[in-house]
């Protein structure tokens, strides 16, 4: 969070010219800068120092798969997301809605509020939200209507957001998700029921100056079309909350309704918490608002967790009251503003007459000049894809690749990769899954390039996988020879690794001089093997593999020296 | 509430639909009344029996606070507390209307469908006009005071004491 805020922040201050800004880029350095949240409206105080990794390691991890954890008290977590649905314009107004223009450039009339303007709803803002509820499984309503939703503040320009309160556009469904704990390798399916998926407005975005006591307002973001998705409260800690948010994230990727970039505030969660004992009625909750990164979603959750269970045996009680997370000191703050004392006055929107989602165009009024939205697609080839799930799913049952793998695969979108390399070009299963999921995925990041734009071919990484199959080059020598292919792109991988002289090291003699040398080197250890300390036998391997720069296999070398010690 | 509230607009506006067939029929008849309003030329004087009504809710502190945290007004003296319980009595006459069987409306084009736009970028670029009423700019930013800032927490006792004050004239009468 610290650090996507502190990205915004910069791009800002370079879009605006920043001579009268001055002062904020000084406290910037003197953390008095304030970010804020513009959809609830609040402060949260944030230093824009970097991210303390001391701190993070103080973290408390306490998902124990729903069992009773921390002295029997039970943890219950309810989700709303909120995603940008990724059109040209606005959800109401012709306006633009690339992120980190000008401020206040990408603002028509309407978003900025003027009297007179009128709300046009964006057809392709409403296809999104169909086509998001349909993957989810919802049940789509097919006559939503819209309300407003009052507050006061400077990024709300017109005092009320137009939102789905009363008839939200669809109700229902559920999302089966991988669950993955970020402390064991334990992964596991489970499911979680959705409440509804709702349009809205997003709010405009506010840079506070507390030196000079007053708040910029840039209202790009203001009225660019929201998907907010309510999950009922079926998670229980943070690592399983913030599995969902992942898994939905990517399923938003897939149909290109959002464009899932969380640093970029694109997706941004609100996650009420409560705890209780086993067999009691629920907590009462508390709210905490705008989280926007994966990981502050898991720290945050099971920081407030914590909190609750303290106030809780220390004999207090739990308000209802909206919190903030503040990422430097990984804790949950209470907000100004207490949710009790807030009436949002949710009013019938008068100038947006019910929106229709037609079953096919059987049923759309042919005279109309208006788009329409119907639930059943023909012929546009829009539904050619596999969501994340199905294709776990066939990795899985298909190349029997395990579900701890076939998450990676998929989250990096290396699914179609393998199933080429697995098809097209005869690579074996297992190698390919080693291959892909850790030295190409890193080899990807170093790039920093998606799985589509990769430099390199799909026929070199077969070759080297073939290669990599008959145990002819060693894994840590992998990253190597696609590092290489991407620069020299004309080379294959067998000249690649003959000039760079990577090939496993096959003779026994070269292995077996490396033994000695470790052995003559450590008589000690040799000693404590002899006395039965067999797991020196690693500790030679290793040292062995050192000499050999990771060239050789290592169980073939351990029981090389085993033979050796053995005869000694 | 607000069900309940859309209820009685729509029985208001079947009110005003006979009101404008009257009219109508009007034309034929008085040509001199073609441009009369839709005002009824003599007023209606119902007599409102206030004791079948809900009693006025109690109004504490903490709901006046509530209001002018909401509302941005405030009622800082007797005149603005009585003219809130005023308001209070008249809307209460609402509910001696009968909405029985009635569908709840929220806006007149209800049986519309809403109109659907193409997702094209046609507006914007026009930083000038979206700033032009604004008393303060820096750097084609709006300048607001900061934050969300709470009213003052202003000394409430002379609210208290009127509200204390009517209370005991209400048990009096």
């Amino acid at each position: 969070m610290a650090a996507s805020t502190i990205k915004n922040a910069e791009l800002f201050l370079n879009l605006a010219s920043p001579l009268r800004l001055k002062h904020i880029r000084s406290s910037l350095s003197n953390s008095k800068y304030i970010s804020v949240c513009s959809v609830c409206g609040s402060i949260h105080q944030r230093n824009f120092s970097k991210y303390s990794s001391a701190k993070l390691n103080q973290r408390v991890n306490i998902d124990k798969g729903g069992k009773p954890s921390h002295k029997g008290w039970h943890s219950i977590i309810g989700l709303e997301i909120h995603a940008q649905i990724k059109s040209a314009s606005k959800l109401f107004s012709g306006a633009g809605t690339q992120f980190g223009m000008s401020p206040n450039t990408q603002v028509s009339l309407f978003d900025a509020a003027f009297p007179g303007t009128l709300p046009v709803l964006n057809q392709k803002c409403v296809q999104a939200a169909v086509r998001t509820a349909q993957a989810l499984g919802c049940h789509i309503n097919q006559v939503s209507k819209f309300d407003r939703k009052h507050y006061f503040y400077a990024d709300m320009p017109a005092g009320y957001q137009i939102t789905q309160q009363r008839h939200p556009l669809a109700v229902g469904g559920s999302l089966t998700y991988v669950f993955q704990c970020s402390t064991t390798s334990r992964v596991e399916r489970r499911s979680a029921r959705l409440l509804q998926i709702q349009l809205e407005q997003d709010s405009g975005k506010s840079l506070h100056d507390l030196e000079n006591g007053i708040s910029l307002i840039d209202l790009n973001r203001a009225g660019v079309g929201l998907m907010e998705i309510v999950t009922a409260p079926d998670f229980t800690s943070g690592d399983d909350a913030a599995s969902f948010v992942k898994d939905l994230r990517d399923i938003l990727v897939t149909l290109g309704t959002c464009d899932g970039r969380m640093a970029e505030g694109s997706m941004r969660v609100d996650a009420n918490v409560s705890v209780h004992r086993p067999g009691d009625p629920l907590g009462t909750r508390t709210e905490v608002k705008n989280l926007n990164s994966t990981k502050n979603i898991r720290l945050a959750i099971d920081n407030e967790i914590e909190r609750q269970i303290e106030v809780l045996e220390n004999g207090g009680i739990i308000e209802n009251e909206t919190r903030s997370f503040d990422a430097e000191d990984g804790q949950t703050i209470a907000m100004r503003d207490k949710e009790k004392l807030l009436d949002y006055r949710f009013l019938p929107e008068p100038n947006l007459p019910p929106l229709v989602i037609h079953l096919d165009d059987s049923t759309v009024p042919s005279e109309s000049s208006s788009l329409f939205v119907t639930l059943r697609r023909n012929g546009s080839g829009y539904d050619n894809f596999c969501l994340p799930e199905q294709q776990r799913l066939m990795l899985e049952t298909k190349y029997g690749v395990p579900l701890i793998h076939s998450v990676v695969l998929v989250r990096h979108g290396l699914f179609d990769l393998y199933e080429k390399l697995v098809s097209n070009h005869n690579c074996d299963t297992r190698a390919t899954t080693a291959i892909l999921k850790t030295s190409y995925i890193s080899f990807l990041d170093d790039q920093r390039v998606d799985a589509t734009e990769s430099p390199v071919t799909i026929q070199q990484l077969a070759q080297l996988i073939h290669i990599f199959q008959r145990g002819e080059i060693s894994s840590s020598s992998l990253s190597i020879v696609l590092n290489e292919l991407s620069v020299s792109s004309q080379l294959s991988c067998q000249t690649i690794i003959e000039e760079k002289g990577l090939w496993m090291v096959s003779s026994n003699e070269v292995i077996l001089a490396a033994i000695d040398e470790v052995l003559t080197k450590n008589p000690q250890n040799v000693k404590s093997y002899k006395k039965g300390k067999v797991n020196q036998l690693k500790v030679f391997t290793t040292k062995v593999m050192k000499i050999l720069e990771g060239k050789a296999s290592a169980s073939h070398i351990q029981s090389l020296i085993k033979d050796k010690l053995d005869k000694y | 509430m607000l069900r309940v509230a859309c209820k009685r607009l729509r029985v208001f506006s079947t009110r005003l639909d006979c009101l404008f067939n009257f009219q109508h029929c009007a034309k034929d008849f008085k040509p001199a009344a073609l441009y009369a309003s839709k005002v009824p030329d003599k007023p209606t004087v119902d007599s409102i029996d206030y004791d079948s009504l809900p009693e006025l809710p109690e109004i504490d502190l903490a709901l006046v606070e509530q209001l002018e945290r909401i509302s941005l007004v405030e009622f800082n003296n007797e005149a603005g507390l009585l003219r809130l319980r005023e308001a209070v009595k008249i809307a209460n006459q609402l509910h001696l209307v009968d909405t029985d069987g009635v569908e709840p409306m929220d806006t007149v084009l209800e049986d519309r469908e809403c109109y659907l736009r193409s997702d094209n970028v046609t507006d914007g670029n026009c930083v000038e006009d979206v700033m032009s009423n604004a008393s303060k700019v820096e750097e084609q930013y709006f300048v607001a005071p900061p934050g969300n800032i709470p009213m003052k927490k202003r000394d409430k006792d002379h609210l208290s004491n009127i509200l204390g004050k009517k209370e005991e004239e209400d048990e009096d009468s």
